[in-house]
């Protein structure tokens, strides 16, 4: 997909923000009584309130992490922790809030809802508000719910994978989200069942100083198969704010889920996610990640093959503006033998911003037959954008073919000149050239995914040159 | 079609010197080529050709010391690149630039949008179809990036395929005919004579009078060290093919391009 040169000229700004609607929040700060009272405004079942609690108390003891993108702007006091909006939850479209509908129409939702969805839910700050399930998909035994509604619907499956496969003491944001975690998706696909139309989660961050800690969880059954979608674009504010979340994915034997998330926050969010797979044996997974926007972004997707045959695949882009730090790469760690990985990242810089490739592969000494391919390239839009690469490997195992390729290019003038040669002025241009340099990416997204990607990075172009 | 009006029009360059990383390349070039003419320029190696060719499309590299280059009475040297091409100026590239990622498909159809020639999407497609055939060039270049991996002679189809599928009103073709074996050029050459006429001037630029045979130019221009030095009818190509550049321009100077011109005399030799 390309640029239209008739969008480029379209007053398109996600910058915009609804009036406040909220009706319940925490104070500012975290206590345990804050995460306590999260617990009860939920009325959860009290191993959740525990396990909240014993979350905080792992946050608290960690120490910041001290690698990676600067974390130092974070005021922690001056974050709400919980934010419910108005109402009940919404099955239907004319439940919804009118200002909250006026935010989904400007993002397209109704749209995509009409057109293919199989379900939306919609995360209007903590809380999804609108959340519709296709029939045929509960027909087949298929849940797809806000993790809140996972939790109280289905505790048996909930509880058995809750926290399993990141621990709330993996680190210190994974431990954070744990104690005040909110919203956010569960997915459950029973054996054999394959899931022919995407899921989709359309969320968005819509209060001042509103922290954002959803939870997904997906787990695919032996033989099934999910492709989960999640997207989000976020208003700017004044101050800073938190996203930190939690994904986490577990492909029985011989189950294959894609995973997909473009994510736009305005350039005054961090984004410091964990997520991580685990695929049994014969399993497959995908992680396919966009990253836009935010000041500092911390992600990557990671995939534990702990089965013989399980596949990994995580396929990135980045987009750094100017005083933007996207910080993300994967993470494929092979535990069993006969297992292949897949890593492709695409970053792009432009202004001061900058872009970090940060990859982890490990094979166990078990693990033999093994195939890891790697490969990062960036482009920098100017002299001031930067980007850099760590590459870490550990491998114990003998039997291993790793490929690594990376690259770093500019945008160049032949390029440019080539294409104004053919009337196209210097900025679609240049986004064409974006685009294409992202191509990789893109062509894994579902029509509309990509359009709107384009059109996201068409905005971020403007300016760009001249 | 009797009321059509002629949409080529004059190209007028007077007096043309230009620079580039602080070289002067061109020394004042005059040169004419009225609408819907076919005109050549010709000259041996480093004699400024392709820097003209640059120079009129608004590469920023090259950059004007002098005179001046209008098309239809526009001035040419006050428009970035992309305004000269939607005024219908058209530069087929002797090295077109790879752009990965982008399509030919998409990148057809930024450039029409570009130059408000937008169609709908199955005339589009159609006529995509019919002039990629008539160029031999494979249904999935389509799909393919634009001159990513393609080879030398697929790189010269696509920027034919571009000419008919923008209609410029003045081509200037950048040694077009380079790197092209007998077959591949008659493709070409049958793809731009088949556009040029009353809607369609042609600058065509190249070492060797071969692809002259096919556009049969009205004008012939000699340019050596950055001036023309001399104009005449198509009778010049054919004293070149003959005699090479020699006799015209001096022994030192015609070296550089003398043994190729009589490569190409063995070539059309075996066309025969």
């Amino acid at each position: 997909m390309t640029v239209q040169a008739h969008e480029l000229s379209k007053d398109y700004e996600y910058g915009f923000h609804d009036v406040d609607i909220s009706v319940f929040r925490t104070e500012k700060g975290l206590s345990p009584e804050v995460v306590a009272a999260i617990s009860d405004h939920k009325s959860e079942p009290a191993w959740m309130l525990k396990f909240r609690l014993k979350a905080y108390e792992h946050y608290v003891k960690r120490p910041m992490p001290t690698w990676g993108a600067d974390l130092s702007g974070i005021d922690f006091d001056d974050i709400y922790y919980y934010v419910k909006p108005a109402g009940e939850q919404s099955r239907s479209w004319d439940d919804v809030p009118e200002s909250i509908k006026n935010t989904f129409d400007r993002l397209g939702i109704p749209e995509a809802e009409r057109k293919f969805l199989a379900g939306v839910s919609a995360q209007y700050d903590s809380e999804v508000v609108y959340h519709n399930i296709r029939e045929d998909l509960e027909k087949l035994g298929v849940i797809f719910c806000d993790c809140d509604t996972g939790l109280r619907d289905h505790p048996e499956i909930f509880r058995k994978y809750f926290g399993t496969v990141i621990p709330p003491n993996d680190n210190k944001f994974a431990a954070l989200n744990s104690a005040v975690w909110s919203g956010g998706s569960f997915v459950y696909v029973p054996a054999g069942v394959k899931v022919e139309v995407p899921l989709q989660a359309y969320f968005r961050i819509n209060s001042d100083n509103m922290g954002q800690f959803e939870r997904t969880l997906i787990i695919a059954e032996e033989g099934s198969s999910v492709h989960y979608i999640e997207g989000c674009t976020a208003p700017n504010y004044s101050s800073d704010s938190l996203h930190s979340a939690v994904v986490e994915l577990i492909a029985h034997k011989g189950a294959k889920i894609r995973y997909t998330t473009i994510q736009n926050w305005s350039d005054n969010v961090y984004n410091l996610v964990t997520k991580r797979a685990i695929a049994h044996e014969n399993a497959t997974v995908e992680w396919v990640d966009g990253n836009l926007g935010s000041k500092v972004t911390m992600k990557y997707p990671a995939i534990y093959l702990m089965g013989e045959g399980a596949h990994g695949e995580v396929l990135s882009a980045a987009f750094a503006g100017p005083g933007q730090h996207q910080d993300a790469g994967a993470k494929c760690i092979h535990v069993a033998a006969h297992t292949t990985s897949n890593i492709v990242s695409r970053s792009i810089s432009k202004g001061t911003g900058r872009t970090s490739y940060r990859g982890h592969i490990k094979v166990y000494p078990k693990a033999h037959d093994v195939r890891i391919n790697v490969r990062c390239d960036a482009l920098l839009l100017d002299e001031e954008s930067q980007s850099d690469t760590y590459p870490y490997m550990d491998v114990n195992s003998p039997d291993v073919t790793v490929g690594h390729e990376a690259s770093v290019s500019k945008v160049g003038e032949d390029q440019i000149f080539y294409l104004t040669s053919r009337g196209i002025d210097e900025q679609e241009a240049t986004a064409l050239i974006v685009n294409g340099f992202f191509e990789p990416f893109v062509k894994e997204l579902p029509m509309e995914y990509a359009v709107e990607l384009n059109r996201l990075l068409a905005l971020s172009m403007e300016g760009s040159v001249g | 079609m009797t009321d059509h009006q002629a949409l080529a029009a004059d190209l007028v360059v007077d007096g043309l010197s230009v620079a580039v990383d602080g070289k002067e390349i061109l020394r004042g070039v005059d040169l004419t080529v009225p609408a819907g003419e076919v005109h050549a320029l010709m000259g041996p190696n480093g004699s400024g050709k392709s820097t003209l060719a640059y120079t009129l499309s608004g590469h920023p590299k090259y950059a004007v010391t002098g005179g001046t280059a209008t098309f239809g009475g526009d001035d040419l040297l006050a428009l970035p690149a992309d305004a000269r091409a939607r005024l219908g100026l058209f530069l087929c590239f002797q090295y077109p630039t790879a752009i990965p990622g982008v399509t030919t498909v998409n990148f057809m159809r930024a450039a029409l949008r570009a130059q408000g020639k937008e169609m709908p999407a199955r005339e589009f497609i159609r006529r995509l179809n019919e002039e990629m055939a008539a160029l031999r060039i494979d249904e999935s270049f389509r799909a393919r990036y634009i001159n990513d991996g393609f080879s030398g002679g697929e790189k010269k189809r696509a920027e034919i395929l571009q000419m008919a599928m923008l209609r410029p009103r003045l081509s200037i073709l950048d040694e077009t005919d380079s790197g092209l074996d007998v077959d591949a050029l008659r493709t070409v050459a049958n793809g731009v004579t088949r556009l040029a006429g009353p809607d369609m001037s042609v600058l065509v630029i190249t070492h060797y009078p071969r692809i002259l045979e096919y556009l049969k130019p009205d004008r012939v221009h000699i340019l050596n060290q950055g001036r023309v030095i001399l104009s005449g009818g198509p009778e010049l190509a054919t004293q070149i093919e003959r005699e090479g550049y020699e006799p015209i321009i001096g022994p030192v100077a015609a070296e550089a391009g003398a043994s190729r011109t009589s490569l190409t005399g063995v070539v059309a030799e075996a066309q025969a």
